[in-house]
Formats: C-alpha cells, structure tokens, sequence
C-alpha cells in the first residue's frame, strides 16, 4: 500500500507500473479471501473478544449476550496450578523436543548428502515416513507398547527387568509422550537439512580438503556455518509445532497422569471441552501471543531468503 | 577409520535406525493380521502365528465404519478440489499480476500459514455453529478448503513462468483470464500433483478440527472413529479390531507416499525454505 500512498500525494515519479490488474487479481483471490476473513480473522479477533467475557457453551446461540469480564480470565489462568503446569510441560516438550530432533534429522540429513552413494531416496523415503503417517494410528500402537504388559515390557522382561506402567507412572509419561513428537517429526527436519546441505558448494569443500581440513574440520568450520539459515529455520520450525503440541498428549495419555504431559493446547481443549469458552480463549491467546513471537522470527528469516 | 570400514559402519547404523523408525508400522500391520486371542496370549510377538483378515471382515461389518471412510474420502474429495482450484487462482494473482493490496493478500497468506489452529479453534466453532454446520462434513472441509501451504506452492511454481510468455499473450489481446486458463493451467501440472497431495495429507490426517466439529458417529472421520473406537477397546482389548482399522488409516497416504515421494518432498521444502 506504501507505494500507492506515495504516488497519489506528490506525484514522484513511479518506480513501478500502475496496478493494471485489481479487479481481476481480487476475483482469482475471492475464495481464499472469504475463508480467510470466516475462519482466520473472525476468530482471531473474535478469540481476543471471547477471551474477555465470560461466554459459555450456553451462550453459542447468543453470543452477543455475554457479560464482559475483563481480565479476570487471564488473572484466573495465571494464578491456576493447572495451567502454570501445561505452560511449564509445553515449555519441556520444546527445551527436549527441539534439539533432539533438530540433531537427529541432522545427523542423518549429513549421512545422507555425503556419507553414503547408494539408496539415498530409500532411506530418506523411511526416515520420512512418519511424517506422513496418520497419529491416530500410531498413537494406538505407542499405547500398545507401553503398555503394563505391552511390548517394551516384554522386551525388557526378556532382560530381566520388571518394567514400568510407562503411560501411568507421573515421571515417565512425559519422555514417552516427547518420545512420539521426535519421531513424528524428524524426518521433516532431515530433509530441510537435506535441502540445505545441498547449497553448500562441492568446490568449497574440496578446497578444504586439499588445505588438510579433516572431515570434522571441514563439518565444525564450513558446514555448520554454511547451513546456519537452515538451522534457524528447522529451529523456528520445530519450536512452533512442539509449542502447539496436542496430538501426542491427548492421544497417549489424555494429559495425564494427575496432568504431567497437559500441554497448553490440550489445556485450552479441555476447557472448550468444560464449556468454558472464556477460559479457553484466554488460554489460546497466551499461547498465540508465545507463538506469535517465535512467527515474527520466523517471518524475518523468510523475508531475508526472499 | 579407512574408507572401506566407514561406509559399512553408515550403512548399519542406517538400516539399525530405519528399523526402529518404521517399528510401528510393522507391528500395525503384523497385530492386525493375528487373531484377539494370539494377541493375548502373546503381546510381544514380532509376526503372527496365524495370518488371518478376520479382524477386517468384523471391521467393515461392524456399524459406523464405512460411515467414517465414506465421511474421510467425501472430506478429502472435497478439499482437494478446493485447494486445486483456488489456490492455483490465488497462486497466479499473487505471483503474476500487478494490484491494489497485493501487500495485504499476501500478509494474510502468511498469517493463515503462521496463526496456530490451537489459539483459533474455540472461535472458529462458534463461527461454524453460527453458520449452522456444526456435525456436518461441510463444516468439516470448510476451513481447509484453500490451504496456505497450497497457496505458497502455486505462487512458488507462477513466479517460475517467465514474465515474456504472459507479456507475448498480453500483446496478441489475451486477458488474464484467459491468460490464467489457456497458459499457466496447462504447465502448472507438477504443482497442482504437489498440492493434491499436500492437501490430501492435510485432510486425511487432520484430527483436531473433526474431533470439534463432528459430534455424532455420523460425521466422524476415519481418525476420529478410529480414537473413539480405541477408547471403547480399553474396556474390552479388542486390538486386532483397532489395529486393522488402523492400518485402513495409515494405508492410503503411505502407498501414495510410496509411489509419489518426490512431490512429498517438493511440498515441504518449498514450504519450509521458501
């Protein structure tokens, strides 16, 4: 809008052509438009809105009838050991989540680009898999395994360990739950690696080599350095799915035990689920203003590549 | 190391962590094709000691089932279309024309990319109960109907078309319209496959937003049916009969991915890099 502002006013000269295309151009964009405006401006605003009253699911047929209550939601929700809870479990999933996957995905992205010839796609195609795969089924199958009796138990009774209610037990859900957001999602970061190992110069690297650079020389002093965009990026990336993290949880153990794997979005769930509406929506804005934060870097980085 | 003993090693760790990864698919498929009572009597076992379909007959017989893979299928149907359609409009205007707002439209690209679905939902409900499509597979695919992700692959692929073929067109007196179906449709092949998949994926696999919105067996989608089955299986352990139906999720996109992988990929790297 900045360049039409200034053409209007002082008449300076354009820089670029008269927008020929308006009408046109906002016809092809009328469908993204509607659904943008219904279901992502309506709620963001109307999230914000909610999230100062004290609506109920009574209140979905007059939702214009509610009572303001300032922010008595928010005070509520930080003053609530539940929700300090989910904020602090949301936080564990991010602080062990991201860099362990980050550092398997990379590991493999580099074994992949440069360690091995033969069957690149191959493996690449199975470290990806889980990426693709539906959580609701293999949510079913982590519960199967973990379970009192279940594989993992088995195995270990085979070594002569009694195993542990590993869903159960307070202490131990919580890596079993983090344990299925890594293997959901490292793939995605092995192949953005992929993709940014692949811009780093053969040429370069050789130069290297003949200066008598070892491999973990040249890995420590070229690769990393090279590669830094991409790992911003993967770390960006990573640390908006783990701080929405909802499927793992709710799938595995519902929150559970006495709330130890509750993450704020299950935490804002289960208060939609209790009909507190207001609650809830004070709940996500929290945790949309954390994401929000970690976006506006991740926009920034999107900007400069582009 | 020497150079021979070095990729042995890679090429084992490899295999060993490729196993590990794709454990749980294995023991899907493998759990699904034993009987409830070998099961039982056998939790750990790796392989069937008996191959049997049974728990698929009992599941396609059992009331609901086809009702969620007809509602999941209808659903993806649906979005798919959506996505090719308006996406590729949207991936056009934003990548080749010249307009008032592009700024703004493109701002609210990256906005519905960026917003998480986990601050919106409770909003986003009280719009879909507004408009009356509470329980209804409409009020299920509506929200995903132009995905940004589908967007940002079209504009990626329409920034790629050289300016001087729309501009040849423009001169010869093509409008954009014309432009749009007769130029940028018949090359914008490998990005409408991209965005059939990517959007096939979004809504074979979305959870969250059907758990929400379908609020009777009726409306439930293949995941949903399949948590809500689960949940009635802890009291009785019916696992083959929850496994196969796991296996009837988990299928569809992984014999696509196998068979389609490069457009996988091209999905997530365009969207995550660019």
């Amino acid at each position: 809008m900045a360049f039409a502002v200034q053409s209007n006013k002082t008449g300076a000269p354009r820089t670029r052509r008269r927008p020929a295309h308006t009408g046109i151009a906002w016809l092809f964009l009328a469908p993204f438009a509607v659904i943008f405006v219904v279901f992502s401006a309506i709620p963001i605003i109307s999230s914000l809105a909610i999230s100062v009253t004290d609506m109920r699911s009574a209140d979905l047929q007059t939702p214009f009838g509610v009572n303001f209550a300032g922010l008595e939601n928010y005070v509520a929700l930080l003053s609530d050991g539940n929700f300090v809870r989910a904020i602090l479990n949301t936080l564990l999933f991010v602080v062990v989540g991201v860099p362990v996957t980050m550092a398997v995905g990379f590991a493999l992205a580099l074994v992949l680009n440069s360690g091995i010839r033969r069957f690149r796609s191959v493996f690449r195609g199975l470290f990806y898999a889980p990426v693709v795969t539906n959580i609701v089924s293999v949510a079913l199958i982590w519960q199967y395994a973990f379970n009192q009796n279940g594989t993992v138990n088995e195995v270990l009774a085979n070594l002569g360990f009694a195993g542990p209610n590993w869903l159960g037990d307070e202490n131990l859900a919580m890596p079993v739950v983090i344990l299925l957001g890594i293997w959901r999602n490292f793939g995605t970061a092995m192949l953005l690696f992929l993709a940014g190992l692949q811009s780093v110069p053969e040429d370069v690297q050789e130069a290297a080599a003949l200066d008598g650079a070892g491999p973990w020389r040249r890995l420590w002093s070229m690769t990393i350095p090279l590669i830094m965009p991409t790992t911003l990026l993967v770390s960006v990336l990573l640390s908006v799915f783990f701080l929405q993290v909802f499927d793992e949880p709710y799938l595995l153990t519902n929150g559970g035990p006495l709330g130890s794997t509750e993450s704020m979005a299950l935490f804002t769930y289960h208060q939609f689920g209790f009909g507190n509406f207001g609650v809830s929506s004070a709940a996500s804005f929290i945790l949309l203003l954390i994401v929000a934060a970690v976006s506006a870097l991740q926009f920034r980085l999107l900007r400069s590549r582009s | 190391m020497t150079s021979r003993l070095r990729p042995a090693v890679l090429y084992t760790a490899l295999i060993v962590l490729a196993l590990v990864t794709i454990l749980p698919f294995i023991w899907v498929i493998s759990g699904s094709l034993r009987t409830t009572s070998d099961i039982q009597a056998n939790p750990g076992a790796w392989l069937p000691s008996e191959v049997t379909l049974d728990n698929f007959a009992r599941l396609f017989s059992r009331n609901g089932f086809s009702t969620f893979l007809g509602n999941s299928v209808i659903v993806a149907i649906v979005i798919v279309i959506g996505n090719i359609i308006a996406a590729s409009m949207a991936g056009f205007a934003l990548a080749k024309l010249e307009f008032r707002g592009k700024r703004v439209a493109f701002a609210a690209v990256l906005i519905a990319l960026m917003v998480p679905f986990s601050a919106t939902f409770v909003p986003q409900f009280v719009v879909t109960v507004q408009l009356g499509l509470v329980d209804t597979l409409a009020g299920i695919a509506l929200p995903s109907l132009v995905l940004p992700i589908s967007i940002f692959i079209m504009r990626q692929f329409a920034a790629s078309i050289p300016d001087e073929l729309l501009e040849a067109a423009r001169i010869d007196g093509a409008n954009e319209v014309r432009i749009f179906f007769q130029i940028f449709l018949p090359l914008a092949g490998p990005a409408v496959a991209t965005v059939t998949i990517m959007s096939f994926l979004a809504s074979w696999n979305n959870f969250i937003w059907p758990l929400i919105v379908a609020q009777s067996a009726d409306s439930y989608t293949l995941p949903v049916g399949l948590a809500a089955m689960s949940q009635a299986a802890q009291n009785v352990t019916d696992y083959g009969l929850v496994l196969a139906g796991a296996v009837i999720v988990m299928l569809p996109v992984l014999v696509l991915f196998l068979f389609l992988q490069r457009y996988f990929v091209q999905g997530i790297v365009s969207t995550g890099l660019k």
